[in-house]
């Protein structure tokens, strides 16, 4: 299968010297969801806009759909749909011809009734008539997202779409997605709420320090590094493990009333049977157990910790 | 050619302008009369006449150039230096345009602007003196061409500006002198010889010039050299703005 946005070893380093980006290459296909997670200044933004044709690239190079980024500027942009980070809207303008105006941009023919849709999907007909100025933050953000969707893109790029909106926009805008998905348009949002990513993304990449660390299939990155947490709350408080506990890696938590063993679910053997046994051996009585499953988030804090361990050593 | 986009770059500047229609179109005209009323009338009692003209009739095609000349470099320079202060340059910059298509987008609106401005104020001056135009298709692409030429010029300017301060500067500082020293409201004959020479090297002399020539057959420097200078004046700007736009600078990082 070909991939619909193919960028190869893409470098940007501003001019003040700042390398925003160290060679990314990625391929992301025709109709999947990608979500890029990476802490502030990581470079998410900038690989966009180096797409999109905000930014120019130092070196590398981007197709969309088999067009060149540069050399095809046209067919490649023409595919694309914008949301961008901040809200940049014209604050004079009515909602309606803000979004014929980006339609027009586009080249695209007026067609209203598919404006109209797009107006209604996002809950923005009965503002159509308002200046973009009058509008609430939320309201805002959506006529970002009319405008990036009024040119009929068959690309859409979503950059941190749900920083600081409420909890109904942002399922708003998780339904608009699948909406999109289905009829496949190929999305590509940034994130930093790791939330965000489980629950539409079909799969991760995590982006740090103009690097793409990994890219894997959601499902697949939460098995591989999904590891749980068994924490034993014990009947005495202890300070300090017998020996016979030395191997499990046990952490004492909350002052010595419990303790943590974390272990792969991957793995052929958990262990917890012979640390249960153990535990019983060493004298140890047991209150209560709980395990829990650890969240994207840790994975990508532990990603990223690991990478700045690299880089420190 | 995106011709669409080009359309649409249009029309929302043209929008822009009809939003503030009492400011660009009523400002204009009172400024015009209250110049016919100091330069015409209090001056014009003690000049009779510039080379068999009536002083009231002389500084008509001066006031249409200073009014033409400021109106196409703000309504240009503005018309690009918002989209950048408030980020929606973003769109721009993603849409499938290039940059002939950007310019003629706003550069083709601030000049339609600043040219229905400089016929509202032909108009107005026909309130106040009896006006004849010789060479009236001369007239019309003299006034087209400078404000195409000077809104390509406010188009790098707002481009250029880092801020509002900057964005009044060079018409301020450079133009508005220029203007004022370039004969607007009298001819460079009656200059000492010294201060003739130096007007030679206005650029704005010429335009005026020949503009004043459009209407009444006299001119400081030959026609034909006003023309040349004019069009080498825009060859300089679109030149300036392909490579801006080449090179990305001041609006792509």
């Amino acid at each position: 299968m070909t991939a619909i946005v193919d960028i190869r070893d893409l470098k940007k380093t501003y001019d003040g010297g700042f390398q925003a980006l160290k060679g990314v290459s990625l391929q992301i296909e025709q109709g999947e969801i990608l979500a890029l997670l990476g802490p502030n200044g990581a470079g998410k933004t900038t690989l966009i806009s180096a797409i999109c044709g905000i930014v120019t690239p130092s070196s590398g190079s981007v197709s969309v759909g088999g067009h060149d980024i540069v050399t095809e500027f046209r067919a490649a942009r023409a595919m694309i749909g914008l949301v961008p980070q901040e809200i940049h809207l014209e604050p004079f303008e009515t909602v309606w011809r803000t979004v014929r105006y980006s339609r027009g941009l586009f080249g695209c023919k007026r067609d209203d009734t598919h404006l109209e849709q797009v107006l209604r999907d996002l809950s923005l007909w009965d503002k159509r008539h308002a200046r973009t100025m009058e509008l609430s933050g939320g309201m805002k953000r959506r006529v970002l997202i009319a405008k990036a969707l009024s040119h009929e893109p068959r690309v859409l790029f979503l950059d941190e779409p749900t920083a600081g909106v409420d909890v109904e926009l942002r399922r708003d805008m998780w339904k608009l997605v699948e909406g999109l998905r289905a009829a496949g348009v190929t999305i590509i949002l940034t994130t930093h709420y790791i939330e965000e990513a489980e629950a539409i993304a079909d799969r991760v990449g995590v982006i740090a320090k103009g690097e793409l660390l990994l890219v894997e299939e959601k499902d697949a990155l939460m098995a591989r590094m999904g590891r749980k947490t068994l924490e034993i709350e014990l009947q005495d408080p202890v300070t300090v493990l017998p020996d016979s506990l030395a191997g499990y890696g046990l952490e004492i938590v909350r002052e010595g009333a419990a303790l943590r063993y974390a272990y792969d679910t991957q793995a052929e053997r958990t262990g917890i049977t012979k640390l249960l046994a153990d535990l019983a051996a060493a004298g140890l009585q047991m209150r209560d157990l709980q395990t829990s499953q650890s969240s994207l988030e840790e994975i990508f804090v532990g990603l990223v910790a690991e990478r700045n361990a690299e880089d420190a050593a | 050619m995106n011709l669409t986009a080009m359309a649409a770059i249009y029309r929302v500047e043209m929008m822009r302008f009809f939003r503030t229609l009492a400011q660009s179109f009523i400002s204009p005209v009172i400024s015009t009369s209250l110049y016919f009323v100091v330069f015409g009338t209090a001056i014009g009692t003690r000049i009779d006449q510039v080379e068999g003209v009536s002083y009231g009739a002389f500084i008509v095609p001066g006031l249409i150039m200073l009014t033409v000349m400021t109106q196409s470099l703000s309504n240009a320079s503005f018309g690009i230096y918002f989209p950048k202060f408030i980020g929606t340059i973003f769109e721009l910059l993603s849409a499938p345009v290039n940059f002939l298509e950007i310019v003629i987008g706003f550069v083709g609106a601030a000049a339609t602007k600043a040219l229905f401005i400089g016929l509202v104020i032909l108009a107005t001056s026909a309130f106040f003196v009896d006006i004849r135009i010789q060479h009236p298709f001369a007239m019309i692409a003299f006034l087209v061409l400078t404000c195409v030429s000077f809104s390509l010029f406010g188009f790098i300017i707002g481009i250029w500006a880092k801020n509002f301060e900057q964005l009044q500067l060079i018409p301020l500082l450079v133009v508005t002198p220029l203007v004022f020293l370039g004969g607007s409201f009298y001819s460079i004959t009656m200059l000492p010889p010294v201060w003739q020479t130096i007007s030679l090297f206005n650029p704005v002399m010429y335009l005026i010039s020949g503009f004043r020539w459009a209407f009444f057959g006299l001119a400081d420097v030959p026609v034909g050299i006003s023309l040349l200078a004019i069009a080498g004046f825009t060859a300089i700007c679109l030149g300036l703005v392909w490579w801006i736009f080449r090179t990305g600078w001041r609006i792509r990082s």
